[in-house]
């Protein structure tokens, strides 16, 4: 693809005459469409840019410090100040409020958060040692954890070595006064590459199955059929839950299997239907004739030519797993509770929000949110590019 | 036709199985001994060969797979591990408070995203319809958890409109008092996704030659709209909505988490917690069974739709 686009215009060099003997190949034609589409650029450039944050926080050159206590407890941004005296400002208008509301959510949030809270508790010293504020009054209450935070909010500036912190961070920082923007990048190290291998393995698995369901038929295709009903007739949640409640440790690759190992239906219905399509095509008979072997005829040759599908489902399930990563982080059926991630951020942010600590909830949520803006947008570009017939059916 | 719902009903037959034996591969096979789980830490070897006895995991598997297969023919699945709640009881008790989130949430959804998907498709390409879609577009991107943390924290706990959390006896008032804010977060979450669906559905039929028929006929666009284009687009529009509905059942599994209704949902979340298997299992099965059946409801309801659908 890449010579025929450096061919094309160095024929052409110099004379009028067009070169029409070389046209340019299906990827030219999609990187030219998909160029012409500013949208589509913008959210690529954007995709691109939340890839090397990954790259360069998986290879330690930013956010290696992120577990380091920066500042002081719920340190607030940078443009709100710091709150003088103690470093939660909001502490004082959720903690003596005694009306109706709030002692019903505080009585009735007990219940839920119960197990994800002593989850928080058994491990966090572990990952990061908490000065003081953090570790006291560890009693089965999960109440206890938030109003020792309050406590220790008050009380931490005299205790621990907060006068080497900082009273605020660019963007706020967590219960243990960790940056939100360090956190928040080394988070997306973890969902994204979750997400993108969770696509990978669930696209590899569904092309394969695909490929030879769809190329084979008989009763390969039925017995691939078979197992293709039954995965799709058990709702997509509940068998991650399902999987997820028999593999009992957690770990970045079990969430990857967990999301992989279900996710590879849809992929498997839309490319036995191009495999079925595709063999009885000239091309294919005509590399049988050469006498190409049957693995050879499915992946040297159909492959290429249904590829373009593969590469947008890839996309669409990326989208789809980074999402149910934060889910399952969220609920500590994820990654350990010692890796940071968007959804382990999210299930922290939920607690400090009824003490008026709203940036790390801002900050999970805007990172998530403009990578999965950027990555559907993205998508849909690719499809137009790969596909423009598809373009009047979607489009305006 | 009944013909035809025995036919689909025999096919039932193979898939069903083969969701049997994934649950039972998953959990007998891959989730190891639950003699150990179920002993917990605190546990001498007669305390575990007492417990695998009682489970029947002392048993070769194929006389496992058998007691499985018997249990869920009779709909007798034991009792829980953790609560030793009768399962069947666990799931009837966990139905209704679902279901009164979940119908009003599907009813809602259906009559407002086919409502905008005509309205919207109707002006397609204009700035209404694009500023709809990107809304639509980023509105995706926000994961229902921050919807569900900031909606309970606007509007229960800081404006307190609605009780924050909790479940009460009478219908009415789970309905209108508990129910009403978990169906807001509902439908803000599903709007998004059903409306660009619908609107694509809108889309395939709004040009089509019938449409310019009508309206030459002298049709108000009201009559072209609601009759002659919603009732060719409702085909995919069921498939969509009924294939849906059993997943919702586990699907709105957070809503249910954070407000504490004692759904089914929740009860999966619970039991994927505490390992209790046979809860995990019995659902699975049973909303397995309710997938393929609403399945074979949507094909007997396209011949309702369409009378030029032929069932084969």
């Amino acid at each position: 693809m890449a010579t025929s686009e450096a061919a094309l215009p160095r024929n052409a060099d110099g004379t009028r005459v067009v070169p029409h003997n070389v046209s340019p190949g299906l990827w030219t034609l999609a990187w030219r469409r998909l160029r012409a589409d500013r949208v589509g650029m913008v959210s690529l450039a954007i995709v691109a840019a939340f890839l090397l944050m990954m790259a360069l926080s998986a290879a330690g050159l930013i956010a290696r410090d992120w577990s380091k206590e920066v500042g002081v407890n719920y340190a607030p941004p940078s443009f709100i100040g710091a709150d003088e005296a103690s470093g939660t400002p909001a502490a004082p208008a959720a903690a003596p409020e005694p009306a109706a509301p709030s002692t019903e959510w505080k009585t009735q949030i007990v219940d839920p958060l119960a197990d994800v809270i002593a989850e928080l508790k058994g491990a966090k010293p572990a990952a990061a040692p908490p000065p003081s504020g953090g570790t006291e009054g560890k009693s089965v209450d999960p109440l206890a954890d938030v109003m020792a935070d309050i406590r220790a909010g008050k009380g931490t500036t005299a205790a621990a070595p907060a006068e080497a912190r900082r009273a605020t961070l660019p963007f706020g920082g967590d219960k243990w006064g960790r940056d939100v923007i360090a956190k928040t990048i080394k988070g997306s190290e973890t969902s994204i590459f979750v997400g993108i291998m969770s696509a990978i393995v669930a696209v590899a698995l569904g092309t394969l199955f695909g490929a030879i369901s769809g190329y084979y038929g008989g009763w390969v295709d039925d017995a691939f059929n078979w197992f293709y009903s039954v995965f799709n007739s058990i709702p997509y949640l509940l068998l991650i839950l399902a999987v997820a409640a028999v593999l009992q440790q957690k770990g970045v690759v079990t969430i990857i299997l967990i999301l992989g190992l279900t996710g590879w239906t849809g992929v498997f219905r839309l490319i036995r239907a191009e495999y079925l399509k595709h063999k009885a095509r000239e091309y294919v008979q005509a590399a049988d004739a050469i006498g190409a072997s049957n693995a050879r005829r499915m992946f040297v040759h159909i492959f290429p030519n249904v590829s373009h599908v593969v590469l947008v489902q890839l996309s669409i399930l990326a989208v789809g797993f980074i999402k149910a990563e934060v889910i399952l982080s969220f609920l500590g059926f994820g990654v350990p509770v010692d890796v940071v991630s968007w959804g382990s951020m999210l299930n922290e942010a939920q607690n400090e929000l009824i003490l008026g600590k709203w940036w790390q909830l801002v900050a999970a949520t805007v990172a998530m949110a403009t990578l999965v803006t950027a990555f559907s947008l993205f998508t849909d570009a690719l499809r137009d590019a790969l596909d423009p017939k598809l373009k009047g059916l979607k489009g305006h | 036709m009944t013909a035809y719902i025995l036919r689909r009903l025999w096919q039932m037959v193979p898939t069903m199985l083969g969701v049997v034996i994934l649950v039972f591969f998953l959990f007998n096979w891959v989730g190891g001994d639950p003699a150990y789980v179920l002993a917990g830490k605190i546990s001498n070897q007669e305390q575990i060969d007492n417990i695998r006895r009682q489970l029947g995991v002392d048993q070769p598997y194929w006389v496992q797979l058998w007691i499985f297969i018997k249990q869920i023919v009779t709909g007798d699945f034991g009792a829980s591990w953790s609560t030793n709640e009768r399962i069947g009881s666990i799931i009837l008790t966990r139905l209704p408070p679902s279901l009164t989130v979940l119908v009003p949430l599907t009813i809602l959804d259906l009559l407002v995203s086919v409502g905008l998907a005509l309205a919207v498709a109707y002006v397609r390409g204009s700035l209404t319809d694009r500023a709809v879609m990107i809304v639509c577009t980023v509105g995706l991107s926000i994961s229902i958890l921050v919807y569900i943390i900031v909606f309970q924290y606007v509007f229960a706990y800081k404006l307190g409109w609605f009780p924050v959390q909790g479940w009460g006896d009478s219908f009415w008032e789970n309905l209108v008092r508990y129910s009403s804010l978990p169906i807001l977060i509902g439908l803000t979450v599903s709007i998004a996704p059903s409306l660009r669906l619908y609107r694509t559905f809108v889309l395939d039929e709004i040009n089509q030659d019938y449409v310019r028929t009508a309206r030459a006929k002298g049709l108000s666009e009201n009559r072209i709209m609601w009759i002659h284009v919603l009732r060719n687009a409702s085909i995919p529009i069921i498939t969509n909505v009924m294939a849906s509905l059993p997943g919702l059942l586990i699907g709105a599994f957070l809503i249910e988490r954070f407000f504490s209704i004692p759904g089914i949902g929740r009860e999966v979340i619970l039991a994927v917690e505490r390992s209790d298997f046979p809860v995990i299992k019995a659902i699975t099965v049973y909303v397995a069974v309710a997938t393929m059946v609403f399945n074979l409801l949507a094909d007997l309801m396209y011949k309702a739709v369409d009378p030029r659908v032929q069932l084969r």
